[in-house]
Protein backbone atom coordinates (compact mmCIF):
# COMPACT_ATOMS: atom_id res chain seq x y z
CA UNK A 1 0.00 0.00 0.00
CA UNK A 2 1.25 3.51 -0.80
CA UNK A 3 2.31 4.71 2.65
CA UNK A 4 3.92 1.41 3.61
CA UNK A 5 7.50 1.52 4.94
CA UNK A 6 8.88 -2.02 5.25
CA UNK A 7 10.79 -2.53 8.49
CA UNK A 8 12.77 -5.35 10.03
CA UNK A 9 11.87 -6.72 13.45
CA UNK A 10 14.84 -4.91 14.96
CA UNK A 11 13.68 -1.63 13.44
CA UNK A 12 10.15 -2.14 14.78
CA UNK A 13 11.57 -2.80 18.23
CA UNK A 14 13.74 0.31 18.05
CA UNK A 15 10.82 2.36 16.76
CA UNK A 16 8.58 1.16 19.58
CA UNK A 17 11.04 2.16 22.25
CA UNK A 18 11.99 5.42 20.56
CA UNK A 19 8.47 6.54 19.78
CA UNK A 20 7.26 5.63 23.28
CA UNK A 21 10.05 7.66 24.85
CA UNK A 22 9.41 10.58 22.51
CA UNK A 23 5.65 10.44 23.07
CA UNK A 24 6.00 10.55 26.84
CA UNK A 25 8.48 13.41 26.85
CA UNK A 26 6.92 15.36 23.98
CA UNK A 27 3.20 14.59 24.09
CA UNK A 28 2.39 16.97 21.25
CA UNK A 29 4.13 14.51 18.91
CA UNK A 30 0.91 12.77 17.89
CA UNK A 31 2.82 11.01 15.15
CA UNK A 32 4.92 9.23 17.78
CA UNK A 33 1.86 7.85 19.54
CA UNK A 34 0.62 6.68 16.17
CA UNK A 35 3.96 5.03 15.33
CA UNK A 36 4.09 3.30 18.69
CA UNK A 37 0.58 2.00 18.14
CA UNK A 38 1.58 0.48 14.81
CA UNK A 39 4.82 -1.11 15.88
CA UNK A 40 3.51 -2.67 19.11
CA UNK A 41 0.03 -3.52 17.93
CA UNK A 42 0.51 -6.57 15.72
CA UNK A 43 -1.28 -9.09 17.92
CA UNK A 44 -4.02 -6.69 18.93
CA UNK A 45 -4.71 -5.69 15.32
CA UNK A 46 -4.91 -9.34 14.35
CA UNK A 47 -7.35 -9.93 17.19
CA UNK A 48 -9.46 -6.96 16.09
CA UNK A 49 -9.59 -8.37 12.59
CA UNK A 50 -10.76 -11.73 13.95
CA UNK A 51 -13.55 -10.04 15.89
CA UNK A 52 -14.59 -8.18 12.77
CA UNK A 53 -14.60 -11.34 10.70
CA UNK A 54 -16.90 -12.99 13.27
CA UNK A 55 -19.47 -10.20 12.95
CA UNK A 56 -21.53 -9.69 9.74
CA UNK A 57 -21.20 -5.91 9.80
CA UNK A 58 -17.53 -6.21 10.69
CA UNK A 59 -17.02 -8.45 7.66
CA UNK A 60 -18.71 -5.87 5.49
CA UNK A 61 -16.36 -3.16 6.75
CA UNK A 62 -13.33 -5.33 5.97
CA UNK A 63 -14.61 -5.97 2.47
CA UNK A 64 -15.65 -2.43 1.58
CA UNK A 65 -12.81 -0.70 3.48
CA UNK A 66 -14.66 2.61 3.99
CA UNK A 67 -12.57 5.67 4.85
CA UNK A 68 -13.52 8.69 6.94
CA UNK A 69 -12.12 12.00 5.75
CA UNK A 70 -13.47 15.25 4.31
CA UNK A 71 -13.79 13.77 0.82
CA UNK A 72 -15.78 10.71 1.91
CA UNK A 73 -17.98 12.35 4.52
CA UNK A 74 -20.29 15.24 3.70
CA UNK A 75 -19.93 17.40 6.81
CA UNK A 76 -22.33 20.02 5.51
CA UNK A 77 -25.07 17.43 5.22
CA UNK A 78 -24.35 16.10 8.69
CA UNK A 79 -24.59 19.61 10.08
CA UNK A 80 -28.06 19.95 8.58
CA UNK A 81 -29.36 16.98 10.55
CA UNK A 82 -31.52 17.60 13.64
CA UNK A 83 -29.90 17.99 17.07
CA UNK A 84 -29.34 14.70 18.77
CA UNK A 85 -28.67 12.89 15.53
CA UNK A 86 -25.32 11.12 15.51
CA UNK A 87 -24.07 12.96 12.43
CA UNK A 88 -25.09 16.36 13.85
CA UNK A 89 -23.43 15.63 17.18
CA UNK A 90 -20.26 14.46 15.41
CA UNK A 91 -19.95 17.77 13.54
CA UNK A 92 -20.70 19.64 16.79
CA UNK A 93 -17.94 17.66 18.49
CA UNK A 94 -15.49 18.45 15.68
CA UNK A 95 -16.23 22.16 15.96
CA UNK A 96 -16.15 22.27 19.77
CA UNK A 97 -12.81 20.55 19.84
CA UNK A 98 -11.28 22.20 16.79
CA UNK A 99 -10.71 18.88 15.04
CA UNK A 100 -10.91 17.54 11.52
CA UNK A 101 -11.18 14.00 10.18
CA UNK A 102 -8.18 14.72 7.92
CA UNK A 103 -5.69 15.07 10.72
CA UNK A 104 -4.98 11.38 11.18
CA UNK A 105 -1.54 10.10 10.19
CA UNK A 106 -1.49 7.36 7.56
CA UNK A 107 -0.35 3.91 8.67
CA UNK A 108 3.20 3.00 7.60
CA UNK A 109 4.71 0.31 9.80
CA UNK A 110 2.11 -2.44 9.58
CA UNK A 111 3.23 -4.85 6.89
CA UNK A 112 0.04 -6.72 5.99
CA UNK A 113 -2.26 -4.47 3.89
CA UNK A 114 -5.48 -5.73 5.45
CA UNK A 115 -4.15 -5.29 8.98
CA UNK A 116 -2.97 -1.85 7.88
CA UNK A 117 -6.57 -1.09 6.95
CA UNK A 118 -7.84 -2.26 10.34
CA UNK A 119 -5.37 0.09 12.02
CA UNK A 120 -6.41 2.93 9.69
CA UNK A 121 -10.06 2.27 10.52
CA UNK A 122 -9.29 2.36 14.24
CA UNK A 123 -7.58 5.72 13.79
CA UNK A 124 -10.37 7.18 11.74
CA UNK A 125 -13.22 6.12 14.04
CA UNK A 126 -11.45 7.38 17.16
CA UNK A 127 -13.25 10.70 16.84
CA UNK A 128 -16.56 8.87 16.44
CA UNK A 129 -15.80 7.01 19.68
CA UNK A 130 -15.41 10.41 21.29
CA UNK A 131 -18.80 11.45 19.98
CA UNK A 132 -20.70 8.39 21.04
CA UNK A 133 -19.01 8.35 24.44
CA UNK A 134 -19.67 12.06 24.84
CA UNK A 135 -16.05 12.87 25.66
CA UNK A 136 -14.22 16.08 24.67
CA UNK A 137 -10.52 16.21 23.76
CA UNK A 138 -9.24 17.46 27.10
CA UNK A 139 -7.09 15.18 29.23
CA UNK A 140 -10.02 13.69 31.15
CA UNK A 141 -11.96 12.97 27.98
CA UNK A 142 -8.97 11.49 26.18
CA UNK A 143 -7.98 9.24 29.07
CA UNK A 144 -11.54 8.01 29.42
CA UNK A 145 -11.67 7.14 25.73
CA UNK A 146 -8.26 5.48 25.97
CA UNK A 147 -9.45 3.19 28.78
CA UNK A 148 -12.49 2.29 26.72
CA UNK A 149 -10.34 1.62 23.65
CA UNK A 150 -7.72 -0.32 25.60
CA UNK A 151 -10.37 -2.80 26.72
CA UNK A 152 -12.11 -2.94 23.35
CA UNK A 153 -9.08 -3.15 21.05
CA UNK A 154 -6.33 -4.59 23.23
CA UNK A 155 -3.81 -2.23 21.64
CA UNK A 156 -0.74 -1.80 23.85
CA UNK A 157 -0.58 1.84 22.84
CA UNK A 158 -4.05 2.43 24.28
CA UNK A 159 -3.22 0.54 27.45
CA UNK A 160 0.00 2.48 27.94
CA UNK A 161 -1.74 5.77 27.23
CA UNK A 162 -4.54 4.88 29.60
CA UNK A 163 -2.11 3.99 32.39
CA UNK A 164 0.51 6.64 31.90
CA UNK A 165 -1.78 9.49 30.97
CA UNK A 166 -2.93 10.18 34.52
CA UNK A 167 0.50 9.31 35.91
CA UNK A 168 2.09 11.96 33.80
CA UNK A 169 -0.16 14.58 35.32
CA UNK A 170 0.98 13.72 38.82
CA UNK A 171 -0.19 11.67 41.81
CA UNK A 172 -3.08 13.99 42.67
CA UNK A 173 -4.67 13.41 39.30
CA UNK A 174 -4.26 9.65 39.66
CA UNK A 175 -6.28 9.82 42.88
CA UNK A 176 -8.80 12.12 41.26
CA UNK A 177 -9.22 9.78 38.36
CA UNK A 178 -9.68 6.71 40.50
CA UNK A 179 -12.28 8.51 42.58
CA UNK A 180 -14.08 9.88 39.53
CA UNK A 181 -16.97 8.19 37.83
CA UNK A 182 -15.16 8.32 34.50
CA UNK A 183 -12.63 5.56 34.99
CA UNK A 184 -15.15 2.98 36.16
CA UNK A 185 -17.66 4.04 33.58
CA UNK A 186 -15.04 3.55 30.86
CA UNK A 187 -14.06 0.11 32.14
CA UNK A 188 -17.64 -1.06 32.57
CA UNK A 189 -18.69 0.08 29.15
CA UNK A 190 -15.53 -1.12 27.47
CA UNK A 191 -16.42 -4.58 28.62
CA UNK A 192 -20.17 -4.52 28.13
CA UNK A 193 -20.52 -2.59 24.93
CA UNK A 194 -20.65 -4.17 21.52
CA UNK A 195 -17.37 -4.34 19.60
CA UNK A 196 -17.15 -0.81 18.28
CA UNK A 197 -14.80 -1.73 15.44
CA UNK A 198 -17.70 -3.74 14.02
CA UNK A 199 -19.96 -0.72 13.82
CA UNK A 200 -20.51 0.74 10.38
CA UNK A 201 -20.78 4.31 11.68
CA UNK A 202 -21.40 5.77 8.28
CA UNK A 203 -24.82 4.08 8.20
CA UNK A 204 -25.89 5.65 11.50
CA UNK A 205 -25.59 9.37 10.80
CA UNK A 206 -29.33 9.98 10.97
CA UNK A 207 -29.92 7.83 14.04
CA UNK A 208 -30.15 9.55 17.42
CA UNK A 209 -27.15 9.19 19.65
CA UNK A 210 -29.26 7.97 22.55
CA UNK A 211 -30.74 5.22 20.44
CA UNK A 212 -27.28 4.20 19.30
CA UNK A 213 -26.08 3.99 22.87
CA UNK A 214 -28.99 1.75 23.72
CA UNK A 215 -28.25 -0.40 20.70
CA UNK A 216 -24.57 -0.78 21.56
CA UNK A 217 -25.06 -1.15 25.28
CA UNK A 218 -23.38 2.08 26.31
CA UNK A 219 -24.56 3.83 29.47
CA UNK A 220 -25.32 7.51 29.61
CA UNK A 221 -21.89 9.23 29.85
CA UNK A 222 -20.97 11.19 32.97
CA UNK A 223 -20.97 14.93 32.58
CA UNK A 224 -17.61 16.08 31.21
CA UNK A 225 -17.21 19.83 30.92
CA UNK A 226 -15.19 21.13 27.98
CA UNK A 227 -12.64 22.67 30.29
CA UNK A 228 -12.23 19.84 32.77
CA UNK A 229 -9.70 20.78 35.37
CA UNK A 230 -7.66 17.89 36.68
CA UNK A 231 -5.71 18.63 39.86
CA UNK A 232 -2.01 17.97 39.45
CA UNK B 1 29.07 44.76 -14.20
CA UNK B 2 26.48 42.58 -15.91
CA UNK B 3 28.46 42.37 -19.13
CA UNK B 4 31.57 41.32 -17.19
CA UNK B 5 29.63 38.44 -15.65
CA UNK B 6 28.32 37.38 -19.03
CA UNK B 7 31.75 37.21 -20.60
CA UNK B 8 33.63 35.75 -17.64
CA UNK B 9 31.50 32.77 -16.62
CA UNK B 10 31.90 29.61 -18.64
CA UNK B 11 29.31 27.24 -17.14
CA UNK B 12 28.34 24.51 -19.54
CA UNK B 13 24.72 24.08 -18.53
CA UNK B 14 21.49 25.42 -19.87
CA UNK B 15 21.09 29.01 -18.77
CA UNK B 16 17.32 28.78 -18.52
CA UNK B 17 17.53 25.69 -16.35
CA UNK B 18 19.81 27.38 -13.86
CA UNK B 19 17.79 30.57 -13.58
CA UNK B 20 14.66 28.48 -13.24
CA UNK B 21 16.05 26.35 -10.49
CA UNK B 22 17.46 29.36 -8.69
CA UNK B 23 14.08 31.08 -8.96
CA UNK B 24 12.27 27.97 -7.74
CA UNK B 25 14.39 27.34 -4.69
CA UNK B 26 15.66 30.76 -3.70
CA UNK B 27 13.56 33.48 -2.13
CA UNK B 28 15.72 36.11 -3.82
CA UNK B 29 17.44 35.35 -7.09
CA UNK B 30 20.87 36.73 -6.49
CA UNK B 31 22.35 36.09 -9.89
CA UNK B 32 21.22 38.78 -12.30
CA UNK B 33 18.42 37.91 -14.69
CA UNK B 34 20.61 36.79 -17.55
CA UNK B 35 23.00 34.92 -15.25
CA UNK B 36 26.29 33.55 -16.44
CA UNK B 37 26.68 32.80 -20.14
CA UNK B 38 26.02 29.10 -19.79
CA UNK B 39 25.87 27.34 -23.12
CA UNK B 40 22.99 24.96 -23.75
CA UNK B 41 23.33 21.33 -22.79
CA UNK B 42 20.53 19.26 -24.31
CA UNK B 43 21.36 15.83 -22.81
CA UNK B 44 18.89 14.78 -20.10
CA UNK B 45 20.27 11.61 -18.59
CA UNK B 46 19.40 9.51 -15.60
CA UNK B 47 21.10 9.55 -12.26
CA UNK B 48 20.71 8.07 -8.81
CA UNK B 49 18.70 9.41 -5.87
CA UNK B 50 19.85 7.10 -3.12
CA UNK B 51 19.14 3.64 -4.54
CA UNK B 52 16.43 4.92 -6.89
CA UNK B 53 17.07 5.84 -10.51
CA UNK B 54 15.63 9.21 -11.44
CA UNK B 55 15.82 11.74 -14.23
CA UNK B 56 18.54 14.31 -13.66
CA UNK B 57 16.07 17.19 -13.55
CA UNK B 58 14.09 15.34 -10.90
CA UNK B 59 17.06 14.74 -8.60
CA UNK B 60 17.56 18.43 -7.86
CA UNK B 61 13.91 18.82 -6.90
CA UNK B 62 13.95 15.80 -4.64
CA UNK B 63 17.19 16.74 -2.92
CA UNK B 64 15.72 20.17 -2.36
CA UNK B 65 12.65 18.65 -0.74
CA UNK B 66 14.79 16.51 1.55
CA UNK B 67 16.67 19.48 2.91
CA UNK B 68 13.57 21.62 3.13
CA UNK B 69 12.04 18.94 5.33
CA UNK B 70 15.06 18.39 7.54
CA UNK B 71 16.22 22.01 7.90
CA UNK B 72 14.83 22.69 11.34
CA UNK B 73 15.96 19.43 12.90
CA UNK B 74 19.18 19.17 10.86
CA UNK B 75 21.58 19.98 13.66
CA UNK B 76 19.80 17.84 16.25
CA UNK B 77 19.75 14.87 13.91
CA UNK B 78 23.44 15.26 13.07
CA UNK B 79 24.29 15.08 16.74
CA UNK B 80 22.04 12.08 17.29
CA UNK B 81 23.18 10.08 14.27
CA UNK B 82 26.89 10.57 14.82
CA UNK B 83 26.77 10.81 18.62
CA UNK B 84 28.29 14.24 18.24
CA UNK B 85 31.25 12.97 16.22
CA UNK B 86 30.35 15.18 13.26
CA UNK B 87 31.55 18.10 15.38
CA UNK B 88 34.97 16.48 15.69
CA UNK B 89 35.06 15.92 11.95
CA UNK B 90 34.27 19.56 11.27
CA UNK B 91 36.84 20.73 13.84
CA UNK B 92 39.48 18.53 12.19
CA UNK B 93 38.46 19.94 8.82
CA UNK B 94 39.11 23.50 9.91
CA UNK B 95 42.41 22.50 11.54
CA UNK B 96 43.61 20.91 8.28
CA UNK B 97 42.35 23.92 6.37
CA UNK B 98 44.26 26.35 8.65
CA UNK B 99 43.16 29.48 6.78
CA UNK B 100 45.63 32.34 6.74
CA UNK B 101 44.58 35.88 7.75
CA UNK B 102 42.30 37.78 5.42
CA UNK B 103 40.95 34.65 3.73
CA UNK B 104 37.89 35.10 1.57
CA UNK B 105 36.04 31.84 1.78
CA UNK B 106 33.12 30.48 -0.14
CA UNK B 107 31.44 27.70 1.80
CA UNK B 108 29.22 25.81 -0.62
CA UNK B 109 26.24 23.76 0.56
CA UNK B 110 26.96 25.68 3.72
CA UNK B 111 23.36 25.55 4.88
CA UNK B 112 23.14 25.98 8.60
CA UNK B 113 26.63 27.46 8.85
CA UNK B 114 28.62 24.82 10.76
CA UNK B 115 31.75 25.38 8.68
CA UNK B 116 31.27 29.13 8.30
CA UNK B 117 31.07 29.68 12.06
CA UNK B 118 34.07 27.45 12.75
CA UNK B 119 35.98 29.39 10.11
CA UNK B 120 35.15 32.75 11.69
CA UNK B 121 36.01 31.49 15.16
CA UNK B 122 39.32 30.14 13.88
CA UNK B 123 40.15 33.49 12.27
CA UNK B 124 39.36 35.27 15.51
CA UNK B 125 41.39 32.91 17.61
CA UNK B 126 44.45 32.47 15.43
CA UNK B 127 44.67 35.86 13.81
CA UNK B 128 43.14 38.17 16.34
CA UNK B 129 40.04 40.00 15.20
CA UNK B 130 39.06 39.50 11.61
CA UNK B 131 39.61 43.14 10.78
CA UNK B 132 43.27 43.94 11.06
CA UNK B 133 45.38 46.40 9.07
CA UNK B 134 48.01 44.99 6.73
CA UNK B 135 51.40 44.38 8.31
CA UNK B 136 53.33 45.90 5.44
CA UNK B 137 52.85 49.16 3.67
CA UNK B 138 52.95 49.29 -0.08
CA UNK B 139 54.93 52.36 -1.22
CA UNK B 140 52.77 54.41 -3.52
CA UNK B 141 55.18 54.26 -6.51
CA UNK B 142 55.03 50.44 -6.47
CA UNK B 143 51.25 50.21 -6.20
CA UNK B 144 49.92 47.85 -8.79
CA UNK B 145 48.03 49.27 -11.68
CA UNK B 146 44.35 48.69 -11.47
CA UNK B 147 44.50 48.23 -7.73
CA UNK B 148 42.77 51.53 -7.01
CA UNK B 149 40.29 50.77 -9.79
CA UNK B 150 39.25 47.54 -8.10
CA UNK B 151 39.05 49.28 -4.72
CA UNK B 152 36.71 52.01 -5.93
CA UNK B 153 34.23 49.50 -7.34
CA UNK B 154 33.77 47.82 -4.02
CA UNK B 155 32.28 48.99 -0.76
CA UNK B 156 34.38 51.91 0.43
CA UNK B 157 33.57 51.37 4.09
CA UNK B 158 35.36 48.01 4.40
CA UNK B 159 38.85 47.07 3.21
CA UNK B 160 38.08 43.69 1.74
CA UNK B 161 41.68 42.60 1.47
CA UNK B 162 42.14 42.91 5.22
CA UNK B 163 39.08 41.16 6.62
CA UNK B 164 38.20 37.51 6.62
CA UNK B 165 34.85 36.88 5.03
CA UNK B 166 32.73 33.86 4.31
CA UNK B 167 30.07 33.59 1.62
CA UNK B 168 27.71 30.82 2.64
CA UNK B 169 26.17 29.38 -0.49
CA UNK B 170 23.32 26.87 -0.63
CA UNK B 171 20.60 25.85 -3.03
CA UNK B 172 18.09 25.70 -0.21
CA UNK B 173 16.73 28.89 1.29
CA UNK B 174 15.29 27.07 4.32
CA UNK B 175 18.76 25.88 5.31
CA UNK B 176 20.22 29.36 4.81
CA UNK B 177 17.48 30.87 6.95
CA UNK B 178 18.36 28.46 9.77
CA UNK B 179 22.00 29.45 9.34
CA UNK B 180 21.24 33.15 9.49
CA UNK B 181 19.25 32.63 12.67
CA UNK B 182 22.16 30.76 14.19
CA UNK B 183 24.59 33.50 13.20
CA UNK B 184 22.51 36.00 15.10
CA UNK B 185 22.22 33.74 18.13
CA UNK B 186 25.96 33.19 18.20
CA UNK B 187 26.66 36.90 17.87
CA UNK B 188 28.41 37.07 14.51
CA UNK B 189 28.22 40.54 12.98
CA UNK B 190 26.65 40.95 9.59
CA UNK B 191 29.75 42.15 7.77
CA UNK B 192 31.55 38.83 8.31
CA UNK B 193 29.23 36.67 6.26
CA UNK B 194 26.98 36.70 3.23
CA UNK B 195 24.23 34.20 2.67
CA UNK B 196 23.61 33.45 -0.98
CA UNK B 197 21.10 31.08 -2.53
CA UNK B 198 21.88 29.32 -5.80
CA UNK B 199 23.12 26.22 -7.57
CA UNK B 200 26.68 25.00 -7.01
CA UNK B 201 26.83 23.76 -10.59
CA UNK B 202 26.70 27.34 -11.84
CA UNK B 203 27.97 29.88 -9.32
CA UNK B 204 26.80 33.49 -9.85
CA UNK B 205 30.31 34.84 -9.33
CA UNK B 206 33.20 35.99 -11.44
CA UNK B 207 36.34 33.89 -11.96
CA UNK B 208 39.20 34.04 -9.48
CA UNK B 209 37.26 35.48 -6.58
CA UNK B 210 38.02 33.41 -3.52
CA UNK B 211 41.04 32.31 -1.53
CA UNK B 212 39.36 29.10 -0.50
CA UNK B 213 36.37 26.94 -1.35
CA UNK B 214 34.93 24.50 1.13
CA UNK B 215 32.10 22.04 0.77
CA UNK B 216 31.17 19.88 3.73
CA UNK B 217 28.67 17.02 3.37
CA UNK B 218 27.19 18.70 0.32
CA UNK B 219 28.89 17.37 -2.78
CA UNK B 220 27.27 14.00 -2.30
CA UNK B 221 23.87 15.56 -3.07
CA UNK B 222 24.62 17.31 -6.35
CA UNK B 223 23.51 16.00 -9.70
CA UNK B 224 26.82 16.62 -11.53
CA UNK B 225 29.86 16.37 -9.31
CA UNK B 226 32.26 17.27 -12.16
CA UNK B 227 30.41 20.52 -12.81
CA UNK B 228 30.64 21.51 -9.17
CA UNK B 229 34.39 20.78 -9.21
CA UNK B 230 34.87 22.79 -12.39
CA UNK B 231 32.97 25.70 -10.91
CA UNK B 232 35.05 25.47 -7.74
CA UNK B 233 38.19 25.68 -9.84
CA UNK B 234 36.85 28.67 -11.75
CA UNK B 235 35.93 30.87 -8.80
CA UNK B 236 39.12 30.18 -6.87
CA UNK B 237 42.05 32.56 -7.23
CA UNK B 238 45.31 31.03 -8.43
CA UNK B 239 46.91 29.55 -5.33
CA UNK B 240 43.42 29.03 -3.91
CA UNK B 241 42.56 25.93 -1.95
CA UNK B 242 39.73 23.46 -2.46
CA UNK B 243 38.67 21.53 0.65
CA UNK B 244 35.97 18.91 0.79
CA UNK B 245 34.62 16.98 3.78
CA UNK B 246 32.34 14.12 2.83
CA UNK B 247 31.21 10.65 3.76
CA UNK B 248 33.36 8.03 2.12
CA UNK B 249 34.11 4.34 2.02
CA UNK B 250 35.17 2.30 5.03
CA UNK B 251 37.96 0.06 3.72
CA UNK B 252 37.89 -2.49 6.56
CA UNK B 253 35.20 -5.10 5.70
CA UNK B 254 34.27 -5.94 9.30
CA UNK B 255 33.87 -2.31 10.27
CA UNK B 256 32.04 -1.65 7.04
CA UNK B 257 29.46 -4.32 7.87
CA UNK B 258 28.84 -2.82 11.30
CA UNK B 259 28.61 0.66 9.79
CA UNK B 260 26.15 -0.53 7.12
CA UNK B 261 23.95 -2.27 9.68
CA UNK B 262 23.91 0.83 11.84
CA UNK B 263 23.17 3.06 8.85
CA UNK B 264 20.27 1.10 7.47
CA UNK B 265 18.73 -0.25 10.67
CA UNK B 266 19.11 2.66 13.04
CA UNK B 267 19.36 5.93 11.16
CA UNK B 268 15.97 5.95 9.40
CA UNK B 269 14.36 5.01 12.73
CA UNK B 270 16.09 7.98 14.36
CA UNK B 271 14.87 10.13 11.49
CA UNK B 272 11.29 9.05 12.16
CA UNK B 273 11.47 9.51 15.92
CA UNK B 274 13.42 12.77 16.07
CA UNK B 275 12.53 14.53 12.83
CA UNK B 276 9.30 12.74 11.91
CA UNK B 277 10.84 11.92 8.53
CA UNK B 278 11.90 8.39 7.66
CA UNK B 279 12.38 8.91 3.93
CA UNK B 280 14.87 11.78 4.06
CA UNK B 281 17.20 9.78 6.25
CA UNK B 282 16.77 6.65 4.16
CA UNK B 283 17.92 8.84 1.28
CA UNK B 284 20.89 10.02 3.34
CA UNK B 285 22.28 6.55 4.02
CA UNK B 286 21.66 5.40 0.45
CA UNK B 287 23.33 8.49 -1.06
CA UNK B 288 26.48 7.76 0.96
CA UNK B 289 26.80 4.38 -0.76
CA UNK B 290 26.32 5.95 -4.19
CA UNK B 291 29.10 8.48 -3.77
CA UNK B 292 32.53 7.62 -5.30
CA UNK B 293 35.18 6.35 -2.91
CA UNK B 294 38.29 8.22 -1.79
CA UNK B 295 40.52 7.37 -4.77
CA UNK B 296 37.86 7.87 -7.41
CA UNK B 297 36.85 11.21 -5.98
CA UNK B 298 40.50 12.30 -5.79
CA UNK B 299 40.83 11.52 -9.49
CA UNK B 300 37.76 13.60 -10.25
CA UNK B 301 39.29 16.52 -8.37
CA UNK B 302 42.50 16.18 -10.38
CA UNK B 303 40.47 16.06 -13.59
CA UNK B 304 38.98 19.44 -12.71
CA UNK B 305 42.48 20.88 -12.78
CA UNK B 306 43.52 20.86 -9.14
CA UNK B 307 47.05 19.94 -8.14
CA UNK B 308 48.50 18.37 -4.97
CA UNK B 309 45.26 16.47 -4.43
CA UNK B 310 45.34 14.64 -1.11
CA UNK B 311 42.85 12.89 1.11
CA UNK B 312 42.72 11.89 4.74
CA UNK B 313 40.32 9.39 6.33
CA UNK B 314 38.42 10.24 9.49
CA UNK B 315 36.88 7.60 11.75
CA UNK B 316 38.09 4.61 9.71
CA UNK B 317 36.89 6.13 6.45
CA UNK B 318 33.35 6.96 7.47
CA UNK B 319 34.31 10.49 6.44
CA UNK B 320 37.22 11.85 4.43
CA UNK B 321 38.83 15.23 3.83
CA UNK B 322 39.95 15.86 0.26
CA UNK B 323 42.02 18.89 -0.67
CA UNK B 324 43.57 20.38 -3.79
CA UNK B 325 45.22 23.60 -4.94
CA UNK B 326 44.52 25.68 -8.02
CA UNK B 327 47.85 26.69 -9.53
Amino acid sequence: YPTHIPTSFFQKALLSVGSAAMAITNPWRGDMIATMGETTGYLAIKQMKQKMLADPVGRQILEEQPRINTSTVDLAYLKSLPDGAFGREYVRWLEDNNASPDERMPVSFVDDPQLAYVMTRYREVHDLFHTILGMPTNMLGEITVKWFEAIQTGLPMCALGALFGPLRLGPKSVVFFIQSTHLWWAIRNGRNAKCMMCVYFEKHWEQSVEEMRREFNIEEPPHTPQKAKIPS
Amino acid sequence: MASRLLTLCRCQTNIRQISRSAARFCSTTTNNGAGPACSADQMEGETHFGFETVRESEKEERVHKVFHNVASSYDVMNDAMSAGVHRLWKDAFIQRFAPPPGTKLIDVAGGTGDIAFRFLNYMNKEHGTSSRPLDIEIPSRIQMEGFSEVQSEEDPTTSPSQNAHVTVFDINQAMLDEGKKKAERLGFTEDLSSWVCGNAECLPMDDNQFDAYTIAFGIRNVTHIEKVLTEAYRVLKPGGRFMCLEFSEVPNPVLRKIYDEYSFQVIPVMGQVIAGDWHSYQYLVESIRQFPNQETFATMIRDAGFKFVRYENLTFGVAAIHSGIKL
